[in-house]
């Protein structure tokens, strides 16, 4: 079985899903990120459960 | 509007869409706009007096660069139709046919709504309610309500530009204060000087766009003067703020040597009439252009140089 040869199209369209594949890797690296120094942060407290009835 | 803009505007709404590329969408964003709105946030946000997490920092700086490309990408959709016939414009990915208006309105829409909300997450409130106010001065004040209709379309949508430092403060900060309010002023009173040499030398491009920018309705006279009353009045503010907070000694050296510069490139401007510029093909409009973005930059880094001084005690004028 052979291949069709890849059309500009086909690059186009996997130039496209790649870049937007990286920048979901680093938008979930930042906020990975932001979620450390969040929680690492002096001033971050974990909420309390509140008590039934209060 | 002319038959030829209407035109290009109706075949770039029908330009095939799904298939443009990364750097398509890329372009949307204006990124060279966008380095001057990150370069400025992020004096604002390192002058400020507070420290910022350097991941917390990184973030808010990225969700103001990704709100002012979402502005750029709503302008682009409205203008199709200006930059179509504009030669400075004529290639940005609408008229080009690459992206649909319907995409670039999509791709606008959602990066702005995002930005605001995860700078809110990332830093507070207030630096994502300036933000979001920014995004939409820029597209509804400036791009949809002023440009077409009045010739103070830049002084007044100069603002929408002057936000980012003051953005930058108030996620550090969590407030606006008289420095924030300062390099907002400096901004401000930079972009007419600054775009009225561009549209000086840009000659004929706002006239067959029909937007009603200084030089076609008051006249390239009027704009020279203008120019220079604007110029005056910025080298005024600009080394006066050499004695506030956001200023010294550093500071004031810098404002002294590119106020004079700017002030002799304008003084000449208005001194030229038309034939003498078309005769040097606009050679003193050009390097006022050029330098208007030089004096900006001189500023912002003299700011953070008062701050990174002051780091260690030997900022301002204390």
């Amino acid at each position: 079985m052979s291949f069709r040869e890849e059309h500009e199209l086909h690059k186009r369209r996997f130039g496209r899903n790649l870049g937007l594949g990286l920048v979901l890797a680093g938008f979930v690296a930042l906020v990975f990120g932001l979620t450390v120094a969040k929680v690492s942060n002096d001033d971050f407290m974990v909420p309390t459960q509140q008590q039934e009835g209060k | 509007m002319s038959d030829a803009s209407l035109n290009s505007a109706s075949q770039a709404a029908s330009a095939p869409s799904g298939e443009a590329g990364f750097g398509d969408f890329f372009a949307l964003l204006k990124p060279r706009v966008m380095t001057l709105v990150v370069f400025t946030a992020l004096v604002g946000l390192l002058a400020a007096p507070m420290a910022v997490h350097p991941v917390v920092g990184l973030a808010a700086i990225l969700f103001i660069a990704v709100g002012g490309g979402a502005a750029g990408a709503l302008n682009m959709w409205w203008e199709s139709d200006i930059d179509a016939v504009m030669k400075r414009t004529a290639k940005r990915p609408i008229p080009a046919g690459k992206v649909s208006r319907d995409e670039a309105f999509a791709f606008g829409i959602t990066l702005a709504v995002f930005s605001v909300v995860m700078l809110w997450l990332a830093t507070n409130a207030l630096a994502a309610g300036i933000l979001a106010f920014t995004i939409f001065f820029y597209v509804v004040i400036y791009t949809i309500g002023l440009k077409r209709w009045t010739p103070q379309n830049i002084v007044i949508g100069g603002a929408a530009g002057a936000f980012p430092p003051m953005i930058g403060w108030a996620a550090a900060t969590g407030t606006v204060s008289i420095e924030s309010v300062l390099m907002f002023a400096l901004i401000f009173m930079w972009t007419p000087p600054h775009f009225w040499a561009l549209a000086l030398f840009m000659r004929g491009d706002y006239d067959t766009a029909g937007v009603p920018m200084l030089t076609v309705t008051h006249g390239r006279k009027s704009t020279r003067l203008h120019i220079l009353v604007y110029t005056v009045l910025l080298a005024v503010m600009a080394v006066g703020a050499a004695f506030t907070g956001i200023g010294g000694p550093v500071y004031l050296a810098v404002a002294l040597v590119f106020n004079a510069l700017f002030l002799r490139d304008a003084v000449a401007i208005w001194r030229r009439d038309e034939t003498r510029a078309e005769a040097d093909n606009y050679r003193v409009e050009k390097r006022a252009f050029r330098l208007s973005l030089w004096y900006l930059f001189a500023h912002f880094t003299a700011i953070l140089a008062e701050a990174a001084l002051s780091g260690l005690g030997l900022g301002g004028w204390a």
